[in-house]
């Protein structure tokens, strides 16, 4: 079955991206990523040390997997845009995931900053996909701005509390013609599974992994439940009904007339 | 409006009944909420609470690793000059105490910069004495101009400045803000503060919100735990913190709980804070504030940092010295309070990954 996923200019095998700020060792991150087969790793840039090569997170990353710096601690449109120019020319890679939070509290997304900021990357010719919180109109913007997907919440990051946002991400994947990636507050496998029977092009998950006991474990999990999402997807659910079919009919009393 | 008004308002609760009626069923009822109130955390500081501490610290690990991960990060002090004019009972930098004082020179500074940057470290707290002729601003913006070319963030704790000054600083380079309170008591603040500027409590306890105002990134606030009794001091520091998370949204703040150390002078802390209590109000901080992060000091042993690294902690100091010019040449200079866990920063990266976490370094990149 040939379900390629097109994003960047690039065709992946794998829809699960993997973040990598919650590790208790960057040496578990290449196990992780084998386990999973994740194909692409966010990075944030705020956390990379060039002058010490077992503290800078990229000297982990094999050439094969698309590195996709995060402009995690940009507070408005300006500071992710000066950390993305940063990792760009620290990287080599063009990819970026704009993260703007100008909430410490609750780690939510500004939409409005990210909106500003992905529209000056994406001139820059940068791959944008802006973190978000699920909104129609904020994701119509960033598609407009030049986004090369959407990425809205679950649920607040690190929270490991699901898809609490899931009616509006249904219809981020009903009205945007750009891959919809859930990021953030996925805790479960089960939870990717469902995201992306949803029909989500992919999901990010950082915490779930790097907080489970057996992270290379919970990885490989990770990137099985969402092949299997996708492959249910793919094979159209059948209609599901909330009742059980009653053996008596309530309107049996008709077939008389 | 300002935090000093909620002070007030404060003053009206009576805490200590509220603690000594706090039931073990009330904190068990605690521990599962989502979100604490005021009063669910001033619960938390109760002797209820103290003989459940193990069902919190349970709960306080599982939200820190959820929002936190496996990490610790970790930085150093740098003492820039000691000169003071305040007198402060309690501190060895007092101005009546007859000690050699030292301001290290723009040259020296760069000396000790490289020789704490050898050790990998990024984020580095600058310190100096309150002496606005000795410490000004514009030494202390020459000082942060060199030490940017071998760190990436670049705290103060130095006296309360005006809102222009943090922004001035600001612009030169500094991005974090360490103030402490010293103690949230006014009366008591009075009392050991007897003379010099620093009696100003009401300028100092303001000075976060001017930091704020001014666009710092992180403020680190908290009591001297030691001159006041504790519940009061943590609960107003919470309160304090809760305060700038919602007035200042995209600040990180932190809270730490300095202890009374012995230092030069022989003033005793009336209220001395036993471990079990101080760990119990690092508990009750991270259940009241999930975000919030939390120091502890090389002022506490090897043992207690050791055991709290799982525990609620996201910040830790290393190699640290308190004295002026302590990473090159301290030979004759005193330092502002002893120090009691001091491993290298080597060493200490080496028992935080053995604890399974990841030490971290460098936490935030220049954009300027």
């Amino acid at each position: 079955m040939d379900d390629k996923f097109k994003i960047g200019g690039k065709e992946l095998d794998s829809r699960l991206f993997i973040g990598t700020g919650k590790f208790a060792d960057y040496n578990q991150i290449p196990d992780v990523i084998k386990a999973s087969k994740s194909q692409v790793v966010t990075v944030a840039l705020r956390r990379v040390d060039f002058d010490i090569p077992e503290e800078n997170m990229l000297e982990y990353l094999s050439s094969d997997v698309i590195m996709m710096p995060n402009t995690s601690g940009a507070r408005n449109a300006d500071e992710a845009i000066k950390i993305a120019r940063i990792a760009r020319a620290a990287s080599g890679s063009n990819w970026v995931k704009i993260e703007v939070i100008s909430d410490q509290k609750y780690l939510l997304p500004d939409n409005f900053e990210t909106i500003t900021a992905v529209e000056i990357l994406a001139k820059e010719g940068f791959v944008v996909l802006p973190y978000m919180s699920p909104d129609l109109m904020a994701a119509k913007r960033m598609v407009d701005a030049g986004a090369a997907a959407i990425m809205p919440l679950g649920a607040p990051i690190g929270t490991n509390r699901g898809l609490k946002t899931k009616e509006l991400v249904k219809v981020l994947i009903d009205e945007i013609d750009l891959p919809i990636i859930v990021d953030a507050g996925i805790g479960r496998p089960s939870e990717a599974a469902e995201a992306m029977e949803m029909g989500c092009a992919a999901v990010l998950v950082n915490t779930a992994i790097a907080t489970a006991d057996d992270p290379v474990l919970m990885a490989e999990a990770f990137g099985q439940a969402v092949e299997c999402g996708r492959k249910a997807y793919l094979a159209g659910p059948g209609a599901t009904a909330d009742l059980a079919k009653a053996s008596s009919p309530l309107t049996g009393f008709l077939r008389n007339e | 409006m300002s935090f000093y008004d909620e002070i007030i308002n404060l003053q009206n609760i009576d805490t200590q009944a509220s603690l000594k009626n706090t039931t073990t069923s009330k904190i068990a009822s605690i521990i599962d909420k989502p979100k604490l109130r005021p009063d669910d955390f001033l619960a938390l500081l109760s002797p209820a609470a103290s003989d459940m501490i193990e069902q919190i610290a349970q709960q306080a690990y599982k939200v820190t690793l959820r929002h936190f991960g496996r990490c610790i990060l970790i930085y150093t002090p740098m003492y820039l000059a000691d000169y003071c004019v305040n007198y402060c009972v309690y501190c060895g930098f007092n101005a009546s105490n007859d000690i050699t004082r030292r301001k290290l020179s723009l040259v020296e500074v760069e000396m000790e910069a490289h020789e704490i940057a050898k050790t990998g470290l990024k984020h580095i707290l600058i310190l100096t004495g309150e002496s606005r002729q000795h410490s000004s601003v514009s030494y202390i913006k020459d000082c942060v101009s060199i030490l940017r070319k071998y760190f990436s963030s670049i705290a103060t704790e130095i006296y309360p400045l005006s809102q222009d000054e943090y922004a001035e600083l600001i612009a030169a380079g500094v991005d974090g803000l360490t103030i402490y309170q010293e103690v949230y008591d006014q009366k008591i603040y009075a009392d050991i503060h007897p003379k010099g500027p620093k009696r100003d409590y009401k300028f100092r306890l303001e000075a976060p919100e001017r930091a704020g105002q001014a666009g710092v990134r992180t403020i680190n606030i908290g009591p001297l735990l030691g001159l006041a009794n504790w519940q009061q001091e943590v609960f107003k520091a919470g309160i304090h913190a809760a305060y700038l998370q919602k007035k200042f949204p995209d600040v990180e703040v932190s809270v730490s709980l300095p202890r009374m150390r012995p230092q030069c002078g022989d003033y005793e802390p009336e209220c001395p804070v036993s471990d079990s209590q101080l760990v119990q109000s690092l508990l009750a901080l991270r259940l009241f504030l999930p975000r919030v992060g939390l120091t502890i000091s090389t002022r506490e042993s090897a043992e207690l940092r050791d055991n709290l690294i799982p525990l609620a902690v996201t910040k830790m100091s290393a190699g640290s010295s308190t004295v002026v010019g302590g990473h090159t040449d301290s030979k004759d200079s005193v330092g502002q309070f002893d120090i009691s866990d001091d491993r290298t920063v080597d060493q200490m990266r080496k028992v935080v990954a053995a604890h399974g976490y990841k030490p971290i370094l460098k936490d935030w990149h220049d954009l300027t």
